[in-house]
């Protein structure tokens, strides 16, 4: 055990020469849905909110998706909903990791009565169902792009905090910590120079498989109509329009398909970065 | 500096948990320079304790009293910033198991640089990075040079231990503490160490405190013995006299574990039972239910230390162990 870790901090370097085919694959789609999200406005032939053909097409050679209730190109929106759903995912996903992981880390390294406030604030936020909490925040706070991301962020970050303060006090009860302070560290240098560098492994492995779960939250609260307003080529939107109209499935399939795909791009890489990271694994 | 006069003076040293528990009950003793003071006993007789108090580390919500004075300069009560300045510069520690008590993500010369310049914060990394190449020199690591830009797991075991005491004595310390330096080391690496450790003496004076169950390192390199038991120092004296004419039955018990090369036959000798709790210390002498010539004054009152002949201890019946016989131990054991 205390060889492992001490290797662990290695582990990595090794194993990223041996082919992971789940990796390998989950980074494929999460670089695909990047590079769409980036350069979808050169190369799309439609603008997402132009009417192209009659409604309701099922897919055809010229649209390949089929059209919505408006006669827009499904597949065009959906690669426009790209730019949208990534973005409040990097929002989310770094606000909630930077609060949760500066507010696990202060209140177990310094521990006593703010650590037992911090941590009934956060037991509080996570005895909530997600979804439930993230719904009624984001409808008292109203629609839009921006209130979505604090509504998630919100529910998210006491997940991080937790998870933060369990390793810097399973790191702060490590020998080489005492040995530190017998070296005469001060606290604010054994806090960011030997006890948070081995604490993120954790907060990384949640962060990547947590990517997948914010796009999915993101797209149901805007599925209820509290997130992006109707024109916004939104997946959750368009699903829900997709679900006004259930014979015409293509409306919702080409979302609903970046949303899987995105959900099953980050647990393989997550699940893959978390046998990596492991020593115990090994 | 005169060698008369002690680096480190611990006097009447108490420690006391926050549920009410005294785990070290009134130590005394004095380290000079270039002198090793070793320290034995059994888990749990306040060895680690002590030297922790010494560092100013005692565990959270103990409260201490006595005096511990370094170089004149109380510590009982010295305030964290300068119990900080004085950690790694003046007082060094060494600890038990070398796999563990190195950081794993940060390079071995980064370790010690580090130790450089905390304590010396206008040196520049240029000059640390020198320093620690030196100090690893020291310690006797081949190819430091090469060394210091490697990572703990690419040492050995008595290598680590090694960097430890190169961290340790970075400053050049008055006093080095080695909690159990060897106990997680190979024999053979065990004598290397105790080796570089002693030769420290040479370079500075250094004052050194050994912890250790070993009583073949004792008799190597220690001058003065401090024998603990529950809490208190039962037996001190220089580490021959204790060796020859040891007057309390515990160090005689200790003693006999030990094989030794003259009575090839003869069967090693165990302690019967175990220290006592911290909790429920028995009256009178804390060794009385497991000493073999323990009496009815041994359960009423508790022997303080007093000098007879050459050492220090605290037996009701020193005088009569000149002649005691360490199979006594054997019929108890037998009995029990």
């Amino acid at each position: 055990m205390a060889s492992a870790s001490a290797l662990s901090a290695h582990a990595p370097a090794r194993s990223f020469r041996l082919a992971r085919p789940a990796l390998v694959v989950g980074i494929g789609i999460l670089i695909f849905w990047v590079v769409v999200a980036l350069t979808v406005e050169f190369w799309a032939p439609y603008e997402p909110l132009k009417i192209v053909s009659r409604k309701l097409q099922p897919p055809s050679f010229s649209h390949w998706l089929g059209t919505d209730a408006l006669g827009r190109d499904v597949l065009i929106r959906t690669f426009y909903g790209a730019q949208y759903s990534l973005t409040i995912a990097v929002i989310v996903v770094a606000a909630s990791v930077t609060i949760g992981s500066v507010v696990g880390a202060l209140s177990g390294f310094f521990g006593g009565w703010p650590d037992s406030i911090l941590m009934r604030l956060v037991d509080i936020t996570l005895s909530f169902p997600p979804v439930l909490l993230a719904m009624s925040i984001a409808a008292s706070l109203g629609p839009g792009v921006q209130n979505t991301a604090i509504a998630i962020v919100v529910v998210w970050w006491p997940v991080y905090a937790r998870l933060m303060r369990g390793q810097v006090l399973d790191v702060l009860s490590r020998d080489h910590i005492e040995a530190a302070v017998a070296g005469g560290a001060s606290r604010t240098r054994l806090l960011l120079k030997h006890i948070l560098p081995l604490s993120w492994t954790p907060t990384i492995i949640s962060a990547t498989m947590d990517f997948g779960q914010v796009v999915l939250l993101a797209a149901s609260l805007s599925f209820i109509g509290l997130g992006a307003k109707p024109p916004t080529p939104e997946w959750g939107s368009m699903i829900s329009e997709g679900a006004a109209h259930f014979y015409s499935w293509w409306i919702a399939f080409g979302p609903g398909l970046a949303i899987l795909s995105i959900g099953l791009g980050c647990n393989f890489i997550g699940d893959t970065l978390r046998d990596m990271l492991d020593p115990k694994d090994e | 500096m005169t060698s008369d006069k002690p680096l480190l003076e611990v006097v009447d040293l108490r420690v006391s948990l926050n549920r009410g528990v005294d785990v070290v009950r009134g130590v005394s003793f004095n380290v000079h320079a270039k002198k090793v003071v070793s320290i034995v006993g059994e888990s749990g007789s306040g060895k680690s304790m002590t030297v922790r108090a010494v560092m100013g580390l005692p565990p959270p919500l103990a409260s201490l009293s006595g005096s511990i004075k370094l170089n004149g300069e109380e510590l009982v009560g010295a305030s964290e910033r300068r119990l900080r300045r004085l950690r790694g510069s003046k007082i060094g520690m060494i600890f038990q198991d070398p796999m563990t008590a190195l950081n794993p993500v940060i390079r071995v010369g980064d370790l010690i640089a580090e130790a450089v310049r905390l304590h010396n914060p206008r040196m520049s990394a240029k000059q640390a990075m020198q320093r620690a190449i030196e100090l690893l020199e020291t310690v006797a690591v081949p190819q430091p040079d090469v060394r210091v830009r490697q990572y703990s797991h690419e040492f050995s075991g008595g290598m680590r231990q090694r960097v430890m005491i190169a961290m340790a004595i970075a400053n050049n310390p008055d006093v080095l503490i080695a909690d159990e330096p060897t106990t997680a080391l190979d024999v053979t690496v065990q004598a290397q160490i105790i080796e570089v450790l002693s030769n420290l003496r040479q370079m500075f004076p250094v004052g050194l405190v050994l912890i250790t169950h070993d009583l073949g390192i004792v008799a190597g390199v220690a001058d003065t013995v401090v024998v603990m038991y529950a809490g208190k120092v039962v037996e001190t004296g220089p580490v021959r006299a204790i060796f020859r004419g040891s007057r309390h039955p515990y160090t005689r018990g200790l003693l006999s574990c030990l094989p030794s090369i003259e009575q090839k036959a003869g069967k090693l000798v165990p302690i019967p039972g175990n220290p006592p709790s911290l909790s429920a210390r028995p009256s009178g002498c804390p060794f009385r239910p497991r000493c073999p010539m323990a009496r009815d004054i041994c359960s009423t009152e508790e022997p303080e230390l007093r000098t007879v002949d050459d050492i220090e201890t605290a037996c009701h019946f020193a005088e009569e162990l000149r002649t005691f016989d360490t199979s006594a131990f054997q019929t108890t054991a037998g009995s029990a």
